[in-house]
């Protein structure tokens, strides 16, 4: 009996063992990946365009990363402490780290790219290292500290590889860094280094042998294969020359079809740092009735934003309940709500005195589904008598218009970054109404209220303390209406299955694949 | 007038209309709304008025229009095609790159369109009303309406996806790592499909314009006489009909000809294949005015040639030419 049962233990370990063994990561082998459109540099400290984000997270890495709870994880930093009163943050750097061309990755590295390089080209490090911080000193060869002027809770999510990608001194220092030749071979601390880029073809990583980390990454090679049609990409995908589809990549009545191949995984997962938030953007400085707030609370109750979700998405995302995604930190869901009413919408958009004045809802030229949004907000913005024609424009003419305030309703989508003092406040804040930036708050809304909320909160010492402003500012929002929030979107990443551990972070694919590994 | 003093002129009215398509490029590109900063900045989502500055700087853009102007006109004087700062090189080294592989495409085309659609149309016209005629002019129907999107797509679906008898995107193997005649084969099998889809618009143009041509000549005094004097049918249509029936192809020809750099945006865009069509499509979403400017003096340079090469074989197939 005793034998028996031991030799069912032994058997159930063996078995958990070769379970276990089968999960330890392969070493070697070739992913193929779609990356579009193409890149235009992959220098990250010089562009964050999405897809030089996507490829450039291979090559650059920064001080921390993020998992998908958004708690800060050790990269670059192997340990970081924050003092008691939250302004002076010391990180300690890993040893033995070595950029691709050998040199050693030190403090100098470090201070030069947040001090300098950072504060210099990068539209989003600047503002935190203008307004927030005092002084970044190195203390060792592998310290470095940074003093803040008050605290400022979102400094620990600003060192995401996009957001503060560490730059080598020795290569920019002391030059003009955008026209330094070394753009077109980067050279980071990443997992994968460049091989070569054919122009409209594909970008070779391969592994960087002398990586920091021992034994990673597990992949041998990574092409980022550039092809221009989403059909065409979907079949190369079914034909076995594409092993990942990154998120957006395919059509969104593609992504259902794509899922049930065989051997075939999706994920949502992997966008938690960036909470893409869709809404369409009512252009308040024009006055009229977009102006009125009835107004725009009666176009809330038009449209019926659950249709938008389940047929133009596919049922892809979740529907908003205001400006701050429930997938980011500081969200509260204690906000006035807007169903699908029309009958509502029309009585609000008649006592706002609306007279049937024309009103142009400028689509977003990023494919297909855009469009088809674009006609069914039209058809719920006209079944509640608003008078709306769809305007179109190419990406550069949209950027252009949407800059300038040169619309009536736009689209747009913008990432929250982990914080709304960095991905939220900044369409909102009356500071941030800026001619010529496509991102700020386009719409011109002003209130001083949520001014100083926003900018309260930023700076609040605690989070419970920073909790409390933002869940103030998510009310008074949700009732202002300065945007009509659609959509919290989802971009599933298509994947074969023997791909193992492609999407560890918050940041997905763009974390680079220094843990991935085929089967 | 003599051959020499006929490429002279040809050459001066040229290049006379290169330069004016080249002012009249800079002014048009000028005038489509956002610049390649603001477009740069877009695509980051995230952006300040400093690195709008920043790029705008970077770009050239803040110096006035005139002075743009002048160093565009003033480079192109010496073959000097501008910088593109979104992708950090010269553009004709970005042309030169992507060119081989555009004109393997065009002219792989080109050959194939030129090569069937003369054989449809003379096939098509020896019996007139039978029913290879009925094929072949139904055929080249089908081929001239269809969109040619759609072919790219459906070709791509039946012969790649269903079939699994070609690859549908893509130049070459990529990872492959081929060399000599592998690779050679393999960007052949590459080029299939694309170049097929490419080329079945003017096979049918060809076709329906060989026929239409063919008959024309075939009732022609000349023919009559030749028939008369006891030729065969078959030497009667190949010496006598086809060689002055094939004068508005060789038109119709010097056209797609000039089209071999610029005309294959969709078919490069729905194969992935990394020419020049792609090249000047980018740049012009991106705004990147020195590489759209490059691309269009580069493709306008060749149609000018190919008008002048289309006249020089004018005079070759038929020398009465020569004397108007």
């Amino acid at each position: 009996m005793t034998g028996t049962r031991l030799a069912l233990a032994l058997a159930a370990s063996l078995t958990a063992l070769c379970a276990a063994q089968a999960q330890a990561p392969k070493q070697g082998g070739t992913v193929h990946v779609v990356v579009q459109p193409e890149p235009p540099m992959l220098m990250q400290g010089l562009n964050q365009n999405g897809p030089t984000n996507m490829v450039a997270g291979n090559i650059y890495e920064s001080l921390l990363r993020y998992d998908e709870k958004l708690q800060p994880q050790p990269s670059l930093a192997k340990s970081w402490e924050i003092s008691a009163d939250a302004k002076v943050y010391t990180f300690k750097l890993q040893e033995g780290v070595t950029w691709h061309d050998g040199k050693p990755f030190t403090a100098d590295d470090v201070v030069f790219s947040l001090d300098k390089f950072l504060r210099e080209v990068h539209p989003r490090w600047r503002p935190i290292a203008n307004g927030q911080v005092d002084k970044i000193e190195k203390v060792d060869d592998l310290t470095v500290r940074i003093t803040l002027k008050q605290p400022f809770g979102p400094l620990i999510l600003s060192q995401e590889v996009a957001g503060a990608p560490m730059i080598p001194k020795h290569i920019y220092d002391g030059t003009d860094y955008r026209a330094n030749p070394a753009n077109n071979t980067p050279i980071g601390t990443g997992p994968f280094k460049l091989k070569e880029w054919k122009k409209g073809s594909y970008i070779h990583l391969v592994k960087n042998e002398a990586y920091w980390q021992k034994g990673k990454p597990h992949l041998d090679e990574v092409y980022w294969q550039i092809i221009p049609d989403a059909a065409a990409r979907a079949v190369a995908y079914e034909t076995g020359k594409i092993d990942v589809l990154t998120g957006g990549s395919v059509d969104v009545y593609d992504v259902a079809r794509l899922s049930k191949l065989p051997n075939t995984c999706v994920t949502t997962k992997g966008w938690e740092m960036f909470a893409p938030h869709a809404w369409v953007t009512p252009n308040i400085a024009k006055g009229g009735p977009l102006a009125s707030k009835q107004f725009r609370q009666g176009m809330m109750f038009a449209i019926d934003r659950e249709f938008g979700k389940d047929v133009v998405w596919g049922g892809l995302g979740k529907l908003p309940t205001g400006p701050i995604s429930s997938k980011t930190k500081f969200y509260s869901a204690d906000v006035p709500k807007y169903g699908y009413d029309v009958a509502k919408a029309k009585e609000l958009i008649k006592a706002s005195g609306y007279k049937g004045e024309p009103i142009k809802l400028l689509a977003l030229p990023y494919g297909e589904v855009w469009s088809r949004w674009a006609e069914a907000i039209k058809q719920n913005l006209t079944d509640a008598g608003v008078n709306v024609a769809i305007e179109t424009t190419d990406v550069p003419g949209w950027t252009q218009k949407a800059s300038n305030g040169d619309f009536d309703l736009t689209f747009n989508y913008l990432y929250q970054l982990g914080d709304p003092a960095t991905g939220v406040a900044r369409n909102y804040i009356s500071t941030n109404i800026v001619k010529g930036n496509p991102f700020g708050n386009q719409g011109a809304y002003v209130n001083p209220e949520v001014d100083k909320l926003f900018a309260d909160a930023a700076v609040a010492p605690t989070d419970a303390a920073r909790q409390e402003l933002y869940t103030k500012v998510q009310k008074l929002l949700a009732d202002e209406v300065p945007v009509l929030w659609q959509l919290e979107m989802d971009f599933p990443t298509i994947y074969r299955c023997n791909v193992k551990n492609l999407v560890s972070s918050a940041i997905g694919v763009n974390d680079g694949f220094k843990d991935a590994w085929k089967e | 007038m003599n051959l020499p003093q006929f490429l002279a002129g040809r050459l001066v009215k040229g290049i006379l209309v290169l330069f004016a398509i080249a002012l009249l490029n800079f002014f048009l590109i000028r005038a489509a709304p956002g610049d390649p900063a603001q477009v740069l900045a877009g695509e980051a989502g995230a952006a300040d008025a400093q690195l709008l500055e920043q790029l705008r700087q970077r770009f050239g853009l803040n110096e006035p229009i005139t002075t743009q102007l002048w160093l565009y006109l003033k480079g192109y004087m010496t073959f000097d095609l501008g910088f593109s700062y979104r992708q950090q090189q010269p553009v004709l080294t970005l042309v030169l790159d992507r060119l081989p592989a555009t004109l393997l495409l065009t002219g792989a085309a080109f050959v194939i369109s030129l090569g069937l659609g003369v054989v449809m149309g003379a096939l098509a016209a020896r019996r007139a009303g039978g029913w290879r005629d009925s094929i072949i002019t139904a055929l080249a129907l089908v081929f001239y309406a269809t969109p040619l999107f759609w072919i790219a797509l459906m070709s791509q679906i039946l012969f790649s996806l269903k079939l699994g008898l070609v690859p549908n995107v893509g130049y070459e193997t990529i990872g492959a790592n081929y060399t000599g005649l592998a690779r050679m084969l393999d960007i052949g099998h590459h080029l299939i499909l694309p170049a097929l889809t490419l080329g079945l618009f003017f096979t049918a143009l060809y076709a329906r314009m060989m026929r239409a041509s063919m008959l024309e000549v075939a009732g022609a005094d000349f023919v009559k006489t030749a028939r008369a004097k006891g030729l065969s049918p078959a030497i009667v249509s190949r010496r006598h009909v086809a060689r002055n029936a094939i004068l508005p192809v060789v038109t119709l020809a010097g056209l797609q000809a000039g089209q071999l750099v610029g005309g294959a945006v969709l078919t490069e865009t729905v194969f992935a294949w990394p020419g020049i069509g792609r090249l000047m499509f980018d740049a012009l979403v991106q705004r990147d005015y020195s590489v759209l400017l490059g691309v269009f003096f580069i493709s306008s340079a060749m149609v000018v040639g190919f008008n002048i090469l289309t006249d020089l074989i004018y005079r070759l197939a038929d020398p009465r030419i020569e004397a108007a």
